[in-house]
């Protein structure tokens, strides 16, 4: 069959395409001339870590370019020329034989109209009608993308889904006028594993039962293995290697393309000696949170995130938490740091800390640290690098002189691999892999005794995924730290913990050694999540 | 690895860029903003240096120009004056031959039946206009007398107002006030609002609700009552003012601060400043504050025009500067008045006032696009 659409004319060819974007520091080229194919019922997938262009080219293509990008060269549509047609002409391939699903289901759909009208805005203003008439159309899609009861659905406004369900109705969107391309930017990066998972096997469905061509646009190479017929590399706007998928990844001919397929996370975490001490302990550990009781409502409601969860971290160990969104496993690493009100009682070495308020936790702050998930929320932009990991310093070592907190600043950054001349910068100046670094120098600075990592690799492309948590096991064995490594990500855990623990619901359904869980697991829940995570359950 | 080394830096120059330095390169290349910049600078000089410059102080009277109306001539006129010295010459009991002026200095040929005294200058000296008379000649043995002086000429480029008092320099008062007060009273509801709007907003919870009610509090009583209060307890005063004007706009900075606030609470560093053990108040100043200053710094830029404003219309109720000081509110209060008979003092402090306004909306435009650019 691939070798049949080979032959086949390609419905979409895009030639010497560039985009470039106006910046006070002069024209930025994002993607420098980059030629493609796309053939009737294929599935190219385009691979790039983030800044490759790859999410640009696309958009140049459909004409969706930020005011001060511009687009130049040629991608036409059966021959219809798309670069440079007015926004109307446009408007008659786009959304109707092209059509465009993006990485966030949170923020792609309106929140004011329930979802059902807008699926039947775009039928109705591509094919004429009205909204009324195109209902049992929208009925039909909605099943289609395998949403349960759409006669229910088809009223419901996007809060009143989930994730996933959000994607399934954009899908539904994007299928309402049966396009032949179907161009899917990142579309499960957002959605947990077990989701990631039926997204893709409802995307491979529809496009056997349409014979539509989906263009995919993605970092993990995971989904790409699993999916696509052919693959494009991308980076730094230019194409590194194209060609048939099992090609790519059995023989991969530039360095560039077999870096990204050996980025996934390798190696194991051997567990501490058997006598290490216990650093820090948690039990019975219980976090409500209190939904406003508002004006009519006579009580509080109370949404219990983490429920009778016990942890014990001894030294130069690795917890690996994991569990889908939801599952309370954030929420836990917050408590346990005493950041979130809680109850239980804790202990941190041989003293009680249960009964400190914030301002007898302060000392302590400086032997428990955090990481969080989102190395562009976590930095201030407002501050250099300098005054963003120095901070701590400033609280808890006061008598320092401002050289000497400067010298600190240069040790900890050359520790986590950064040029020490970064800290006059600021965070806007940084990739996402070099601003976790920060972040991590912000909280090595310190030198703890244990750290909370609440996600620190999933904002992060896979092979700069794989440079950080090298450098966490790094840091690791040089200061004997102890980790709660927080992750929905199996095969980072996998890598980076010698214990895990899965959540789900705000309980700890399993845990034990790492090797144990992966291999043997006991409960259905976490097979689940596991099967997901290697096999993305596409084989079926 | 693109990701170990800031390979991008050039060498020595290992400064950043700040958002803020960003913020003005973008500002800078917006030109309404810039010539908004320029006018306001333009207008500041004309009224802090202007008196300098001009003779007039904004006190002094001229009672022979009373409501003269704006010219770029000198006053009085030549015809003006040679009809003020013919009334000196027939007081002093002689004929006008001939009357000129150039510049600054005037000649007169005077002629009499009888021989004339020298000392009949001290008449053309007594008048207003003329000073410094000397006998150049005397000729017909003292019958025809060529006489110099000095003429006394004032410029009135924006005219005079009722009391005979230079527009110009009291524009430019005016101007110093209402920039003053602008300004001043600004600050005061920027130190009050952000860290008021910052603490509520932060602490949240109960706190916040105490402090937000009590803006709202302040905000159900009218102003002008707070201010005739004020005014009757206090008596009127220059720096009364801009306290009670600062006292009243605070209120709306504390709001979006605090909104700001808000939103800023749930960002994750944040969270990392909690989680290194800063304390609220370090919290709130070393990471709330700094993050709330591009809207309050735009919100300035609305303030101080709304400000100037407010001034106005106390002085135009009488409630604002007293004279002789003046502001552009009470020069337009005054203006207004006169409308029909002088609307010179209605059109140049409104001129300078409607300037100051637009100005300051475009580099308020200016900032807020500078600060919050949806195009990156």
């Amino acid at each position: 069959m691939a070798d049949m659409r080979k032959t086949m004319e390609p419905i979409l060819t895009v030639r010497d395409l560039k985009v470039s974007f106006t910046t006070p520091d002069g024209d930025v080229d994002a993607v420098k001339g980059i030629d493609l194919d796309v053939r009737p019922g294929e599935t190219l997938a385009v691979v790039g870590e983030s800044g490759s262009g790859k999410s640009q080219t696309m958009m140049g293509i459909m004409g969706l370019l930020a005011a001060n990008g511009t687009v130049s060269g040629s991608a036409k549509y059966r021959g219809r020329e798309m670069i440079g047609l007015s926004t109307k002409a446009l408007n008659e391939i786009r959304g109707a034989r092209i059509t465009m699903i993006f990485q966030e289901p949170m923020t792609s759909l309106d929140p004011l109209y329930p979802v059902g009208r807008q699926i039947a805005e775009v039928i109705a203003h591509h094919r004429g009608g009205t909204r009324k008439a195109a209902r049992p159309r929208v009925l039909e899609l909605l099943k289609l993308v395998g949403i349960p009861d759409p006669e229910r659905r088809i009223n419901s406004y996007p809060h009143e889904m989930s994730g996933g369900q959000r994607q399934r109705v954009m899908i539904a969107m994007a299928l309402a006028n049966e396009p032949d391309i179907l161009i899917a930017d990142e579309p499960t990066t957002a959605l947990d594993v077990t989701i990631q998972a039926q997204i893709l096997k409802l995307l491979r469905d529809l496009q056997k039962r349409f014979d539509m061509a989906i263009v995919l646009i993605t970092h993990d190479l995971g989904i790409v293995r699993h999916f696509a017929e052919r693959v494009m590399v991308m980076r730094r706007g230019e194409v590194v290697e194209q060609g048939a998928a099992a090609d790519i990844f059995d023989n991969p001919k530039a360095d560039y393309t077999r870096m990204l397929i050996e980025a996934e996370p390798s190696g194991r975490k051997q567990p501490p000696p058997d006598g290490a001490p216990i650093i820090f302990e948690g039990r019975n550990v219980t976090v409500d949170y209190k939904i406003d009781a508002g004006m009519f409502r006579k009580r509080a409601l109370l949404f219990r995130a983490v429920d009778d969860v016990s942890i014990s971290l001894r030294e130069g160990q690795t917890i690996g938490v994991v569990g889908e969104s939801g599952s309370g496993k954030s929420t836990l690493g917050r408590a346990l740091l005493r950041l979130v009100p809680s109850t239980g009682s804790y202990r941190f070495g041989k003293t009680d800390i249960s009964h400190l308020d914030r301002a007898g936790m302060r000392p302590l702050r400086r032997s428990m640290q955090l990481v969080f998930q989102d190395p562009y929320g976590s930095l201030s932009p407002r501050q250099t690098v300098g005054e963003i990991i120095t901070e701590g310093l400033y609280v808890h070592e006061p008598q320092l002189s401002r050289a000497a907190r400067d010298k600190r600043a240069i040790e900890a950054l050359k520790e986590v691999g950064l040029d020490p001349a970064a800290r006059n910068r600021y965070p806007h100046e940084f990739s996402g892999g070099q601003r976790q670094r920060i972040a991590i120098a912000r909280a090595l600075i310190l030198k703890p005794r244990a750290v909370v990592l609440d996600e620190p690799t999933s904002a992060l492309d896979r092979s700069v995924q794989g440079q950080v948590i090298e450098l966490l096991r790094d840091l690791q064995a040089r200061h004997g730290l102890s980790y709660i490594f927080i992750s929905h990500d199996l095969s980072v855990v996998r890598a980076m913990s010698d214990y895990v623990v899965v959540m789900k619901d705000g309980k700890i359904v399993e845990e034990g050694p790492a090797d144990a869980i992966f291999s043997a697991p006991r409960q259905d829940y976490t097979r689940t999540l596991i099967g997901a995570a290697y096999n993305l359950a596409l084989q079926g | 690895m693109t990701d170990t080394t800031v390979s991008s830096a050039p060498e020595g120059e290992v400064k950043g860029r700040s958002l803020f330095q960003l913020a003005v390169l973008r500002f800078r290349r917006n030109r309404p903003a810039m010539a908004g910049s320029v006018m306001l600078v333009l207008i500041a000089c004309f009224s802090f240096l202007g008196p300098f410059v001009i003779s007039h102080s904004y006190d002094q009277v001229f009672s022979s120009y009373v409501t003269v109306p704006p010219s770029l001539e000198p006053r009085p006129g030549a015809d003006a004056l040679e009809a003020a010295m013919k009334g000196v010459a027939t007081r002093a009991r002689v004929e006008l031959q001939s009357f000129s002026v150039e510049g600054e200095t005037f000649t007169a040929v005077v002629t009499a039946e009888d021989p004339i005294d020298p000392r009949t200058t001290r008449y053309f000296d007594r008048a207003n206009e003329f000073d410094r008379t000397e006998v150049v000649t005397s000729e017909d043995e003292g019958r025809k007398l060529t006489l110099t002086g000095i003429v006394d000429r004032e410029y009135f480029l924006f005219g005079t107002d009722t009391n005979g008092r230079d527009l110009m320099a009291r524009v430019m008062l005016g101007g110093q006030i209402s920039i003053a007060v602008g300004l001043l009273a600004s600050l005061v509801s920027l130190g009050i609002g952000v860290v008021y709007g910052a603490i509520s907003g932060y602490m949240g919870g109960r706190v916040d609700n105490v402090m937000m009610r009590f803006v709202e509090i302040l905000y159900s009583l009218p102003f002008v009552f707070l201010v005739v209060v004020l005014v009757v307890f206090f008596g009127r005063s220059f720096v009364l003012i801009f306290i009670v004007i600062g006292a009243v706009e605070w209120l709306d900075m504390a709001r979006i601060v605090r909104g700001q606030t808000l939103s800023l609470k749930r960002r994750e560093f944040i969270g990392a400043a909690e989680a290194l053990g800063l304390t609220d108040w370090q919290i709130i100043r070393r990471h709330v504050i700094p993050n709330t200053i591009g809207p309050v710094v735009i919100f300035v830029t609305v303030i101080v025009p709304k400000v100037i404003l407010l001034e106005s219309f106390l002085s135009f109720l009488g409630l604002g500067v007293q004279a002789p000081l003046t502001s552009w509110g009470s020069l337009i209060a005054e203006g207004a008045n006169n409308m029909q008979s002088a609307p010179w003092l209605l059109i140049f402090p409104a001129i300078f006032f409607v300037v100051t306004l637009f100005s300051l909306n475009f580099v308020g435009d200016g900032l807020r696009d500078a600060f919050d650019p949806k195009d990156r």
